[in-house]
């Protein structure tokens, strides 16, 4: 096979294993960058000499960021609310999935159920009626339950799960159903059991989007001692807010540097860098599962 | 529907209300046979209710799990939609969240002689087809090109490298691009080296497309191509090996059994695409974007949510909401229609 390749083949082999390794350099960059900066000094990035290796390297922002009590506040925040949301959406997402998964001939108006959920995926309320909503009619802005309830059912998650439990074997719960087992039994003793890997995806799947979500929390909170790590990231790098100009005094400067910013955002992102090796091929996984139709 | 068809005449007449008459009419002499299909006819009027009645008695385990996920998208999603009656009446802050009185169409005239929505209108369009027009292509170019790398070891690498940016939150994605993009960061370093002039990229209006359109290629390309690679593995090998036979050359087999192979994939994701079209991200040009970047980097999103939560011009923020969110719904059911009828492939 190989001694059959054309010169031009060869040649194209060459350019795309040189393709792909500028595509991975390109990828890594500017985290490298980030990493970089929050290991050097202030003088030499705002001298514009910082780019893969840090210059003047230091531990001393570290050192501020970590110590500054704002900061452990917002993070303990956005554990709760990842903790805390991940579990009321995996709780709501595996119910539906599992019902509207059945068959027409077990669950009646099936095909009305599966409409009126998957319709909010292409029509949604839109953010002004969402936040009067939030506001007025059920008062939870300012509380932790405006950043949890927003993604709390995705459908397109659900759609996923639905999938897999579609494509178990049902001998094994008409077997169960047989035996006498009621429905709340098949679906926590055999249902649950063999959908492990389809669970572990959707964990994370949420738990990423709750780690990352900031909007909700910009738009529904005031009190900056609920926000979580991602609003006062995005505080500090916007500039002069009240709660990004207290971090950077306590961090020891009168605005806020760009190490000050990079360690933030690295401390932020650092635990999706972590388990994300470990945990990338259920995300696959889950994305397979999903574009199995039929 | 199985009833109305069986019975034209029975059409309207509910089970409950015939049931007298019919029984008078049957007793007379030698209409035995109209009474059995009378009877007959009640049965499978009935035995649909009945039907379901009996499924959820004796299945009423199953039926409780929807309650919960129903209710929270009743609250969650229908509510709001059911808010948007507000684009038609006067919302008072502080007053019911369906608005005070009706004042019709007042708030689409608003928008429609509002020459700072035609304004974001544009950038929209401009900024969803350029989206559409680089992040849609360049997943499937990144799949065929990887699909080439010999080495498993290496093209699983890249492949994990690449879809890394798809899990950041989108502040880091900003932040970044904001260090990057900044007088001292990295691009400014390149472009002094080679001896250029500092641009402070995100003030300057003619950029912000550029960085939008760039920083999502990076973000999603990866992420992008798997669903490609995945089809690309389910292609029959036997395919390539007839077609070495009959003299076709690695180009002529991407583009004779590659391409077809993947052609399902491709359409389902740009129909998904197209539908998605007009919903540019709000989060990264709400990040990105600042007064001096309105003129290019303003899209409806942000516009609304500036004149809703900002100014408080709840009802003019909805309306122009909810047109967005009308638009976008025929996008999708047309872009699902229309491939439906070309290729016999569709959403649903």
């Amino acid at each position: 096979m190989h001694l059959n390749d054309t010169k031009g083949y060869k040649a194209f082999r060459i350019f795309n294993i040189i393709t792909m390794i500028f595509i991975v350099v390109v990828t890594f960059v500017p985290f490298i960058n980030i990493i970089a900066q929050s290991f050097s000094s202030e003088r030499f990035i705002t001298a514009g000499e910082v780019f893969l290796l840090p210059k003047g390297f230091n531990v001393e922002t570290y050192r501020a960021v970590l110590s500054n009590q704002r900061f452990w506040i917002h993070y303990r925040n956005t554990i709760v609310y990842t903790v805390v949301g991940t579990g009321l959406a995996m709780f709501l997402t595996t119910l539906l999935a599992y019902v509207l998964a059945k068959p027409k001939t077990r669950l009646k108006g099936k095909g009305f159920w599966v409409g009126f959920s998957v319709f909010t995926m292409f029509f949604a309320g839109g953010i002004i009626p969402t936040y009067i909503v939030y506001n007025n009619t059920l008062n939870i802005t300012n509380t932790m339950w405006s950043v949890v309830f927003p993604l709390a059912l995705s459908i397109y998650n659900m759609l996923i799960m639905k999938a897999f439990f579609e494509n178990l074997p049902p001998s094994l719960e008409e077997a169960a159903s047989i035996d006498g087992m009621s429905t709340y039994g098949i679906f926590m003793k055999i249902v649950l059991p063999l959908s492990k890997p389809i669970l572990a995806t959707m964990t994370l799947f949420y738990a990423v989007a709750y780690w990352n979500a900031w909007f909700q929390a910009f738009m529904f909170l005031n009190d900056w001692t609920l926000f979580p790590v991602t609003l006062f990231l995005r505080n500090l790098i916007s500039g002069a807010t009240a709660t990004g100009e207290a971090a950077a005094a306590e961090a020891g400067g009168a605005q806020i540097a760009s190490n000050v910013r990079s360690v933030s955002m690295f401390l932020t992102v650092l635990p999706i860098i972590l388990v994300y090796p470990f945990v990338q091929k259920y995300f696959v996984t889950g994305i397979m599962l999903g574009s199995v139709k039929e | 529907m199985e009833i109305d068809s069986q019975n034209p005449g029975g059409t309207g007449t509910g089970p409950i209300g015939n049931n007298p008459e019919t029984g008078i009419a049957a007793s007379g002499n030698g209409a035995q046979s109209v009474a059995e299909y009378q009877e007959k006819l009640k049965q499978t009027q009935v035995s649909r209710w009945e039907s379901t009645s009996k499924s959820l008695r004796k299945d009423w385990q199953l039926y409780t799990f929807l309650i919960l996920p129903i209710l929270y998208l009743i609250i969650f999603q229908y509510l709001p939609m059911i808010g948007n009656v507000i684009a038609f009446r006067r919302f008072v802050p502080g007053g019911s969240m369906l608005g005070q009185d009706f004042v019709g169409l007042r708030y689409f005239e608003m928008f429609w002689n509002d020459r700072t929505f035609w304004r974001v209108f544009r950038n929209t369009f401009t900024i969803g087809g350029l989206t559409l027009l680089f992040n849609f292509p360049i997943p499937i170019i990144f799949a065929l090109l990887l699909n080439e790398v010999k080495s498993v070891k290496f093209k699983r690498f890249v492949q994990t490298a690449s879809y890394l940016p798809y899990f950041i939150s989108m502040v880091i994605i900003a932040g970044m691009i904001m260090e990057m993009l900044s007088a001292n960061g990295i691009i400014n370093q390149m472009i002094a080296y080679f001896g250029g002039d500092t641009i402070i990229f995100l003030q300057r209006a003619e950029w912000f497309r550029t960085i939008y359109v760039a920083s999502g290629v990076w973000q999603t390309t990866g992420w992008g191509a798997i669903l490609y690679l995945a089809a690309l593995t389910n292609i029959d090998p036997n395919l390539y090996e007839a077609a070495a036979i009959d003299g076709a050359g690695r180009l002529k087999q991407t583009w004779h059994v590659t391409i077809p192979g993947i052609l399902p994939t491709i359409m389902t994701l740009l129909i998904l695409n197209i539908g998605n079209f007009m919903n540019v991200g709000f989060e990264k040009v709400f990040l990105l974007y600042n007064p001096l970047t309105y003129e290019t980097g303003d899209v409806i999103s942000t516009y609304l949510y500036r004149i809703g939560l900002g100014s408080a011009n709840f009802s003019y923020a909805t309306a122009i909401g909810l047109a967005q969110a009308v638009v976008g719904f025929v996008l999708v059911m047309s872009a699902n229609m229309l491939s439906r009828k070309l290729t016999n492939r569709s959403l649903w």
